[in-house]
């Protein structure tokens, strides 16, 4: 379900939008509109969704415009046209009033620069939006302390913001935003203004909180790592105008254009594609009530060292070598069910493809992908990875 | 001289009428509240004079010890104690008198203005030439029009040091919030503050060392507004030196001159004091 909706929004900044507007719609630049009117385009006609639970990122350089839409979803910054609906509600058209309870109880938003009160402690500063919703002492505070534990800060309660590092501020940021128990986070630029190893510690927090929380969390980011990592799905934006929307997996094997093409070119795929990408269908396996003949003539024929084994019902039960295949029919079993192997490593769909690259370093055969329940879903041979790292450079 | 020969623009009957009309309308208002802030400070006066100066000097070196320390404690009743040798002991007390009561209705009329100010565009422009003309129009000016509504006495220098005193307390209040940094400011916004939440939980607590500062300047100079109004009968230090200018006595005037500068000094420090805690 979408949990926010937002439909040709536009912003004009500027004390009369109405003649940049017109030119806006005829579709002429930018630049030529700032040239003749005097007013800036923020943000061009922009059209997206966020379903309820995945985390949004919006992705862009400075200019870009990912700043003024984040501020328009809860109206720091007025929109100067289009929509923007959340639960399926229209809120450019709230009043005052009905405003200040949205932003009180559904949004809450963490800041590039963390701007955390400074003459407060941490917990009057987690307690702040609490505070100001006229809640009682009592519960804001065991909300507050609960937050502040949620971020991994249980014990520092009375410290002062100027005391903590970077990552550790970011983390009351995100707390103050959690404790009202928002069903939207905003992220602006969360943590853009971090060192690069605290920023991956953040990033991979995010994601285990975000596991356990089920939010829906709008981010925004200039980094297209810091994107693919954390988006479930990505917006790119140029020039106020999306460019792209689509799964990490998408924007990197189907760049929109030659922009998006120019941007991807320098990521690390192998992070960002999944075992997904490079599944192949299962082709021959055997089953434990197999006759070695049989098994070892598959071998031969499919040119494999070692042979998959599943149940009937796909369950996956490990793999037969041929050489200890061949032993067995010397001897004189009837079925290998005895000479099975079950260690033998497996990958779910979700694995990034620099887990799968370590494991086919060290494992000569097919590597199965199973689910959740053992299933075996696929396979995944040396080949069909080495192709989708080179797809690019093919082309 | 008057090549084009243009008449004179009447400014000072203008002025002079103007403050007539008021003084007819009005004056009974304000010899009212004359009296009664008169008889305040009186009373006030009486009351530390009714007490032997060392309870008071104490007393003073206590409050000094609370607010700003040690050092500056010991200073403070060192300070006094020389005053009280001097035989300035009810000067003192006039103009410390005085500068308080000043300073208190400068800061209650100033620091409201310097929200305003802050806050809103059109109190900015109303506020701010108005704070420049509070500024450079020279001292004196504000004592002759004074007389007619408050009387000679304490009260037409209270009022004339209020005017005299009050910018910084309105430009640093302003400064004060204006200085509060904008993403601050958003935060409070996206948690759904009002915008009084936002003034009395971010922008005043953010904004006290700065408005400290501006209280700091409005005490100092109200100490010196007070010594200048002893020429319209105010009393205390200033009188002193105004009488030693009257009888060409230079060692009398410099007595009077070294009490002001230990009060201004013990005035300083303690309300820098405030302003950093």
């Amino acid at each position: 379900m979408e949990k926010i909706k937002v439909v040709k929004l536009t912003k004009i900044f500027g004390e009369h939008p109405e003649p940049a507007l017109e030119r806006l719609s005829q579709g002429m630049s930018k630049d030529d509109i700032f040239n003749q009117t005097g007013q800036a385009v923020g943000l061009d006609k922009v059209s997206f969704e966020v379903q309820e639970g995945e985390i949004l990122v919006v992705m862009g350089l400075s200019g870009s415009g990912k700043s003024t839409l984040i501020r328009c979803i809860n109206r720091l910054i007025e929109p100067t046209s289009g929509q923007i609906f959340i639960d399926g509600k229209d809120i450019t058209s709230l009043d005052h009033h009905a405003l200040l309870e949205l932003r009180r109880h559904k949004l809450g938003m963490v800041f590039q620069n963390f701007a955390l009160f400074p003459h407060r402690n941490l917990l009057n500063n987690v307690e702040y939006g609490l505070e100001i919703q006229h809640q009682e002492k009592n519960s804001r505070i065991d909300k507050a302390r609960a937050a502040l534990q949620l971020v991994g800060l249980a014990g520092w309660e009375d410290a002062m913001p100027n005391q903590l590092s970077g990552g550790m501020q970011q983390r009351v940021g995100l707390a103050r935003a959690l404790a009202i128990e928002p069903d939207i986070l905003l992220m602006d630029e969360a943590f853009s203004a971090l060192d690069p190893l605290i920023r991956g510690d953040m990033q991979n927090e995010l994601i285990a909180l975000q596991n356990r929380m089920k939010k829906t969390i709008l981010f925004i980011t200039h980094d297209l790592d810091e994107a693919l990592k954390l988006g479930n799905r990505v917006v790119l934006m140029k020039d106020g105008q999306v460019v792209q929307v689509g799964t990490p997996e998408e924007i990197i094997m189907a760049p929109a254009n030659d922009y998006v093409k120019r941007f991807v070119e320098n990521v690390d795929k192998s992070k960002v594609l999944t075992t997904h990408s490079v599944l192949t269908p299962i082709g021959v396996v055997a089953y434990p009530d197999d006759d070695p003949r049989t098994v070892i003539n598959q071998m031969k024929a499919e040119c494999l060292s070692c042979l998959l084994v599943i149940q009937r019902d796909h369950t996956l039960l490990g793999v037969v070598r041929i050489e200890i295949t061949t032993a067995a029919l010397e001897r004189g079993e009837k079925t290998i069910a005895n000479i099975i192997e079950s260690k033998v490593p497996t990958v779910t769909k979700t694995e990034p493809l620099t887990t799968l690259i370590a494991i086919l370093a060290k494992w000569p055969g097919q590597v199965p992908v199973v689910d959740e329940r053992r299933k075996l879903q696929g396979i995944v041979i040396n080949n069909s990875v080495l192709a989708a790292l080179a797809k690019r450079d093919i082309e | 001289m008057d090549a084009l020969s243009v008449p004179k623009l009447p400014l000072d009957e203008w002025t002079d009428q103007a403050l007539d009309f008021l003084t007819e309308n009005f004056s009974f208002l304000t010899k009212a509240i004359s009296e009664h802030l008169e008889n305040i400070i009186v009373n006030i006066v009486d009351g530390l004079m009714y007490f032997p100066p060392w309870i008071v000097i104490a007393l003073f070196s206590l409050i000094a010890w609370k607010i700003a320390g040690r050092k500056v404690s010991i200073f403070t009743a060192i300070g006094f104690c020389l005053l009280w040798n001097l035989r300035l002991w009810e000067p003192t007390l006039e103009t410390l008198t005085l500068v308080i009561v000043a300073t208190l209705m400068a800061v209650l009329l100033g620091i409201p203005m310097g929200i305003l100010a802050a806050l809103s565009r059109t109190g900015y422009r109303i506020i701010m030439p108005l704070m420049d003309f509070m500024q450079t129009m020279p001292a004196f000016v504000y004592l002759i029009p004074a007389i007619p509504f408050f009387g000679l006495g304490a009260v037409s220098a209270i009022f004339s040091t209020v005017v005299f005193a009050m910018p910084p307390a309105i430009r640093l209040t302003c400064l004060g919030i204006k200085q509060v940094p904008p993403e601050l400011i958003e935060a409070a916004d996206a948690f759904g503050s009002t915008r009084s939440q936002k003034l009395f939980k971010v922008q005043l607590p953010l904004a006290i060392p700065t408005i400290m500062a501006g209280i700091n300047q409005t005490i100092m100079l109200a100490l010196s507004m007070v010594v200048i109004a002893a020429m319209i009968g105010a009393g205390g230090l200033g009188a002193e030196v105004w009488k030693a200018i009257q009888r060409l006595e230079p060692g009398m005037g410099f007595q009077a001159g070294i009490a002001i500068v230990i009060l201004a000094m013990i005035l300083d420090r303690i309300s820098q004091k405030m302003g950093q805690k």
